[in-house]
């Protein structure tokens, strides 16, 4: 009985021998409320290496963060002048593109992370868009994924801010990511990774849920599912805000 | 005050909102226009997607229009035959112009169709008032301007299905003003407008109607083709967005307030000189957009709009 329970803890303690060291993580909040005056939010993560060994010796553990929205696919379009007016001509189907996507990095990125270890987890931005099925007949598709990034960056949907993570005796790691106010609703998840040397070591991921809630819910959830009532409900509403601020006016000036 | 629109998906100043809304407002009150034409294009300048810029500002007309029609309804100018004919020509009208609208859509042309349309009735409308205003204005100067001639009575009266239109004292076909119904009724649908723009002129000019039933008669078709519009945005493309709609309203309705006083105080037809100005004002933004170069090539569509 003994002996059969030493060698399952045997057994269960082997996979964290091989990962010598694992993220024990934190976060100030796992979910996000959209609310009628949200305006953006602040996510605080940190967390701690847990080791059963001495720090290794060797290139010092980095950590890289990240926060990616729900990916869907992109349609991409490009104008062109045609009879003397810019129209859109030719498009590109991004397969998959996150609507949110943030890299917090403890060192310059390219210094921390292989390219090859970036291939295998997709980390920076370019990688976490997918445009396999790039249209062959199009010039120039990989201007089409780059202009996604370069629209999404202007709008502070996707970022990449090196030396943001704050790592306290290899030990103890932080960070804060900002999200916008401009949100889409779903599920984000939260990565991390910790590297050495360029190689991953250990990676974590956690989910953040981010939805509407209350109004905002209700009216989002009305307009997708009772489409006739919820355009029913939006005129009624704003013939009786109309008539009755006319009115209200209307009875002011009489006085 | 930051606000997020729970349909648009954007966040915007509640405050920036309730000031176009009372800017537009207070435009509407001085040239008595239903200020769509101007507020539509606003919303895109400010980052609201067009595809629910253009129906939530049919929402807001409908609101806009109401205690309008109520008034004229109480001083008894609505021709109601004449406002029931130009309505069924508009729910057409409205009708195909969200099929156009949802095809192009799904091209990827509909900001283009929206902005060419803004930019071609505009600019028609724009000049046209300009140069009359203007006409007028000169006549005023050398004083003693000549009442306006009435317009020959030509195809307009030769055409089939004659009806009698007591309110309006007319007897003509019913093909014309279902016709100017139709075209308005399109128009509502693709660039979020009441369209009394084009109704009016239509009306005085093409029907031949007295003016003083023209702007309760044209605000009774309005209301209902708008609704109409507003239902179709909200069962196919799902775009009306109900904060956005009220907090322009509520800044509309007062700004519309201040503008009937100012206009009140203002002679007519330096009026109408500004208002045309304003109009080629906006054409010409639109035209701009078009003709140079944009900063940013490419645009980004969520889903798989092929």
């Amino acid at each position: 009985m003994l002996r059969s329970f030493i060698a399952a803890m045997c057994l269960f303690c082997l996979p964290a021998a091989a990962a010598e060291e694992q993220v024990v993580l934190g976060l100030s909040q796992d979910r996000v409320a959209i609310t009628a005056t949200f305006d953006g939010s602040e996510i605080l993560i940190f967390g701690a290496i847990k080791r059963e060994t001495p720090i290794p010796s060797g290139p010092p553990v980095e950590v890289i963060v990240s926060i990616a929205g729900p990916s869907e696919p992109v349609t991409v379009r490009r104008k062109e002048r045609k009879l003397g007016i810019w129209v859109n001509t030719d498009s590109v189907l991004v397969d998959l593109a996150p609507s949110f996507y943030a890299v917090a990095t403890s060192g310059p990125f390219r210094e921390i992370l292989s390219d090859t270890e970036d291939l295998r987890y997709r980390v920076s931005i370019e990688r976490a868009i997918r445009s396999v099925g790039a249209s062959m007949h199009v010039r120039g598709a990989q201007d089409f994924a780059d202009a996604v990034i370069r629209i999404r960056e202007a709008e502070h949907l996707y970022s990449i801010r090196e030396n943001t993570v704050a790592v306290d005796e290899q030990t103890l790691f932080r960070t804060s990511i900002d999200m916008p106010a401009d949100l889409t609703e779903g599920e984000y998840s939260a990565r991390i990774f910790l590297t050495r040397g360029g190689e991953v070591i250990s990676s974590y991921e956690t989910i953040i849920d981010v939805r509407k809630v209350g109004l905002e819910r209700i009216l989002f959830n009305m307009s997708r599912q009772q489409p006739v009532w919820y355009g029913l409900m939006s005129l009624v509403i704003a013939i009786s805000a109309g008539w009755g601020a006319s009115t209200a006016f209307r009875l002011l000036r009489e006085k | 005050m930051q606000i997020y629109l729970p349909i648009a998906e954007v966040s915007v100043n509640a405050f920036l909102l309730l000031g176009l809304g009372g800017m537009v407002g207070v435009l509407s009150g001085m040239f008595g226009v239903g200020g769509g034409f101007l507020m539509t294009p606003l919303l895109f300048f400010i980052g609201i997607p067009p595809a629910v810029a253009v129906a939530t500002e049919a929402n807001q007309i409908v609101a806009s229009s109401f205690s309008g029609v109520l008034a004229h309804f109480r001083r008894k100018t609505v021709d109601l035959r004449m406002g029931t004919v130009l309505l069924i020509g508009g729910l057409i009208g409205a009708a195909l112009g969200v099929v156009v609208f949802n095809y192009l859509k799904s091209l990827g042309q509909v900001d283009l169709l929206v902005t060419l349309c803004y930019v071609v009735f505009l600019g028609i409308i724009g000049s046209l008032m300009f140069i009359e205003s203007l006409r007028a204005l000169r006549k005023a100067k050398k004083g003693g301007a000549a009442p306006a001639k009435r317009r020959q009575r030509g195809w307009v009266h030769a055409m089939p299905f004659k009806m009698r239109f007591r309110t309006s004292g007319l007897y003509i076909s019913v093909i014309p003003p279902a016709l100017v119904g139709l075209c308005v009724g399109v128009l509502s649908a693709i660039m979020g407008v009441g369209g009394g723009f084009i109704m009016v002129p239509a009306m005085i000019y093409l029907l031949g109607m007295p003016t003083k039933v023209v702007v309760g008669t044209s605000l009774f078709q309005i209301i209902f083709v708008t609704a109409f519009t507003t239902m179709l945005h909200a069962t196919t493309n799902y775009t009306v967005d109900v904060v956005l709609a009220v907090l322009l309203l509520v800044g509309g309705v007062i700004g519309a307030q201040i503008g009937t006083v100012i206009g009140a105080r203002m002679p007519a037809e330096q009026l109408r000189v500004l208002l045309a100005a304003l109009v080629l004002a906006v054409c010409g933004k639109l035209a701009l957009d078009l003709l140079l170069e944009p900063a940013e090539l490419y645009s980004l569509v969520s889903g798989g709009g092929h």
